[in-house]
């Protein structure tokens, strides 16, 4: 029952790294995109492409926090007393984020859209920084369990955290252009595929640089995480790391839609892998997953939500999908299909 | 702190309890101003879409469409501000989530997936107006409501939790060792708590929206299409009015019977005693006797129990040790806010009563200008009200954050660094407030000047193609 609830958990992480970081990502590419004249075009696609799903990939995150704080409140309780720091980084650049995202869409000047713009930007990278910095503190065993508190600085300032916080930053950005370079063709706006393609590939390169630079980090600065990596967690660094080329070769190839789903294969393996890496341990390696538990009754009601979720949401998030894909859903003022009807 | 140097590090030594508790109290109330508006706009978005399909009323159309361009920003501001509570229980609680966590955060796991799946669907209904046929476009609007009531049906079955903790056992070491979902879920207050928030939402949101419209209609704007967005949220809130005094003193009496060291605070008694009187504003001073403000004598007693009247004994803050009952000054905020909500709400019923009698007599709003400008104030009025009743619920639980199991001072971080947070919290969330009003008046303004532009025209025919909307963007407006 334990181990269900973990799995779950880890999936919503998982499905928060994919879909959230996409979105993250997306904002990365917005603060790059130049000025306003210069970014125009692909800012404009970048919002259409979060403007529906935003609301719905960010639910992921709410989540994995009640699933963790409910199921395994020890746990939680430890993270936060412990990374105080960088989770309130993390939900205040949140907070700037949604907001001015959502603000951006509904105010026309150009000197107001430039300003919500950057706050939108600027804390699509912070967030994922700190998020990616939270997981490192963990993964390194940083995060003591008992009610102790670890140390509020070095626990997220460290190799493996800003590691995992780079990493963060480059996956989604990677992951964003992959996702958008699929969006442009879909829409047929050939310039932006290659505008993305581009920057699919660069952010690849460099997510893959990070990712291989990392393993020595960890060697050093996380021993356990480096083991479970090298073993239990191997396969899934190998389809990680496959999904990876592949997705670069898929790219190179123009086959766009192809190397979106290798693109979410890495990450999703990427994540996983970081999961059963630390196995058993949900704080490692103070904290088994099996010590932190709450008692069965808690499980047994977590998956009972998890199941009416999967029945509910999962055909309402597949309408979602569906309705997107097919541009039933356009956003005001963002491009829309290339005409069919003039 | 360990990289700080001593000195700066004794000077941010600062206690983070009543830091903590500011900063719960100020993005609560934030975000409580918000639920109202997640949980009934979509409501009467929906009625007036409704009425604009089946009787083909442009007006209604019109006014639909513009409802969900606001509350895709209202939502997304309740959306993060939500999610910073969800850190918030762990960052400002940590003691609490990991004593507490396995059986508080069950309704969390279920208002997760109602929160979840409203997301879902204000996403659909918000950009579906263009291009999807306008039946099924309305009924994709349908779930937003139900996951709207689910969701802080969900939410408040975690705080009455607080108040009534129920469905769990506890080892001697405080550890809880089983847990009874549905228990907990559905504990003693649970009942009376969410429905007396529910219908607050309908009431608030209602009052809200409407006052917008009499403000407009105060300037001169009297056409139909503004007329519609008063009556529509207007007649919503003035049905909820007399509805939530019926809930509302269902609740009190339930209070009065299982919550009596609040009770006591709410109608100030000290020492258990009958014939008790319903004092109006006032105070309880040090010495132990109510000061100031008006006295109906034996009001309180009879309220509490109609059927024994002025008999009827209220037990008194002395029936609880000090430690475990709210201070002195707790006792005066929890009166003074109950004063409130009661004194808004009977406002906002008399209001109610003026509209429902025009409508019964003349078939029409009330022709005086003084009812509109009243319903403009209504809107505030009723807020007030509804952050009055949390304080009441809130305070008159104190110093407990799980009532008789675990004290706020015991649950909170020990973090010296929560002044700092809440102060960024402060400055960030006046930011947001003053900056959510801005963008949504500048779109009315927009909307205004713009008239009907069929670029937006729902259910038209498509679009002709591409880009015309980005190069809009290039002309400045205003």
């Amino acid at each position: 029952m334990t181990d269900a609830v973990a799995v779950v958990l880890m999936l919503g992480v998982v499905l928060y790294s994919v879909f959230g970081g996409a979105d993250f990502g997306a904002g990365f590419w917005d603060l790059v995109a130049g000025d306003a004249q210069r970014g125009e075009r692909p800012r404009a696609l970048i919002d259409h492409s979060i403007g529906p799903v935003w609301e719905s990939n960010h639910v992921w995150l709410i989540f994995s926090l009640v699933l963790l704080w409910t199921g395994f409140s020890s746990a939680f309780a430890s993270i936060t007393t412990t990374l105080f720091v960088p989770l309130t980084l993390a939900a205040l650049g949140i907070v700037l984020r949604g907001s001015s995202f959502a603000f951006r869409k509904s105010v026309l000047r150009t000197r107001d859209r430039r300003n919500f713009g950057a706050a939108f930007a600027a804390s699509s990278v912070i967030t994922p920084y700190c998020m990616g910095a939270v997981a490192g503190a963990i993964a390194s065993g940083r995060v003591p369990s008992g009610g102790k508190s670890g140390d509020p600085w070095t626990s997220w300032i460290n190799p493996t955290s800003v590691l995992g916080g780079v990493l963060a930053v480059t996956v989604c950005a990677y992951l964003a252009a992959v996702f958008l370079t699929s969006d442009a063709r879909r829409l047929e706006q050939g310039d932006l595929v290659d505008y993305f393609r581009t920057r699919a590939l660069g952010a690849a390169v460099v997510a893959g640089i990070v990712a291989i630079g990392g393993v020595f980090v960890l060697r050093d600065d996380s021993r356990y995480l480096y083991d479970g990596l090298t073993s239990r967690a191997l396969p899934l660094v190998v389809i990680s790391a496959v999904c990876g080329i592949g997705s670069i070769v898929l790219l190179v190839r123009h086959a766009q839609h192809l190397a979106r789903l290798a693109a979410v294969g890495a990450v999703a393996t990427v994540v996983g892998g970081w999961g059963v890496a630390q196995w058993p341990y949900i704080l490692p390696t103070s904290l088994k997953v099996s010590q932190a538990a709450a008692p069965s009754q808690t499980m047994t009601a977590l998956l009972v939500v998890f199941g009416v979720a999967v029945v509910v949401l999962g055909p309402s998030l597949g309408l979602l999908w569906v309705l997107d894909q097919r541009s039933l859903l356009p956003a005001e003022g963002a491009v829309s299909r290339p005409s069919t009807s003039s | 702190m360990t990289v700080l140097p001593g000195a700066a590090g004794a000077l941010l030594a600062v206690n983070p309890v009543p830091w903590a508790r500011s900063q719960m109290a100020f993005t609560l109330g934030f975000h409580i101003v918000l639920v109202p508006l997640g949980v009934s706009w979509a409501f009467m978005a929906l009625v007036a879409n409704y009425r604009a399909v089946k009787h083909d009323d442009a007006d209604a159309l019109l006014l639909a469409q513009r409802w969900s361009k606001y509350m895709a920003v209202t939502f997304a501001v309740g959306a993060v501000t939500g999610t910073v509570l969800t850190f918030e229980f762990g960052l400002l609680w940590p003691k609490f989530m990991g004593r507490f966590g396995s059986a508080f955060g069950i309704p969390f796991a279920v208002e997760g997936l109602f929160f979840f799946l409203e997301a879902i669907f204000v996403a659909i209904y918000i950009f579906g107006w263009r291009r999807l046929r306008p039946w099924p476009h309305f009924w994709t609007g349908v779930p937003v409501v139900i996951a709207g009531i689910g969701g802080s049906v969900s939410v408040v079955a975690a705080n009455s939790w607080m108040n009534e903790p129920a469905g769990f056992t506890m080892n001697s070491a405080g550890k809880i060792t089983s847990v009874d979902p549905v228990g907990v879920i559905f504990n003693k207050a649970m009942p009376y708590e969410s429905a007396h928030m529910v219908v607050a939402a309908y009431l608030v949101g209602g009052f809200l929206i409407a006052s917008v419209y009499a403000m407009g209609m105060l300037r001169g704007r009297r056409d139909r299409y503004h007329r519609l967005g008063f009556i529509i949220p207007f007649t919503v809130a003035a049905i909820a009015t007399p509805v939530q005094m019926a809930v509302g003193d269902t609740l009190a009496r339930w209070v009065y019977n299982n919550e009596s060291e609040k009770f006591a605070a709410i109608e100030l008694v000290p020492k258990t005693a009958s014939d008790v009187p319903e004092t109006l504003f006032g105070h309880l001073n040090s010495n132990g006797q109510v000061t100031g403000g008006i006295k109906i004598p034996g009001l309180a007693s009879w309220l509490s129990d109609p059927s024994t009247g002025k008999a009827t004994t209220i037990k008194g803050l002395n029936t609880v040790p000090a430690s475990s009952r709210p201070t002195l000054s707790e006792v005066n905020i929890v009166h003074l806010a109950w004063d409130v909500m009661i004194g808004m709400g009977t406002l906002l019923l008399l209001l109610s009563l003026w509209y429902a009698a025009s409508w019964l007599f003349r078939r029409d709003l009330p022709r005086s200008r003084w009812f509109l400008r009243i319903a403009t104030c209504a809107g505030v009025a009723a807020i007030v009200a509804m952050e009055a009743g949390w304080v009441v619920t809130e305070v008159g639980r104190q110093p407990w954050i799980v009532h008789n199991y675990l004290t706020v001072e015991d649950a909170a971080t020990a973090n010296h660094g929560v002044w700092i947070t809440f102060l960024s919290v402060l400055a960030v969330y006046a930011v947001l407030g003053v900056t959510t009003v801005l963008v949504l008046r500048g779109m009315s303004r927009r909307w205004r000047r713009e008239q009907e532009s069929d670029a937006d025209a729902p259910y038209g025919p498509r679009r002709p193609p591409a880009l015309d909307g980005a190069e809009k963007r290039k002309v400045p407006v205003g």
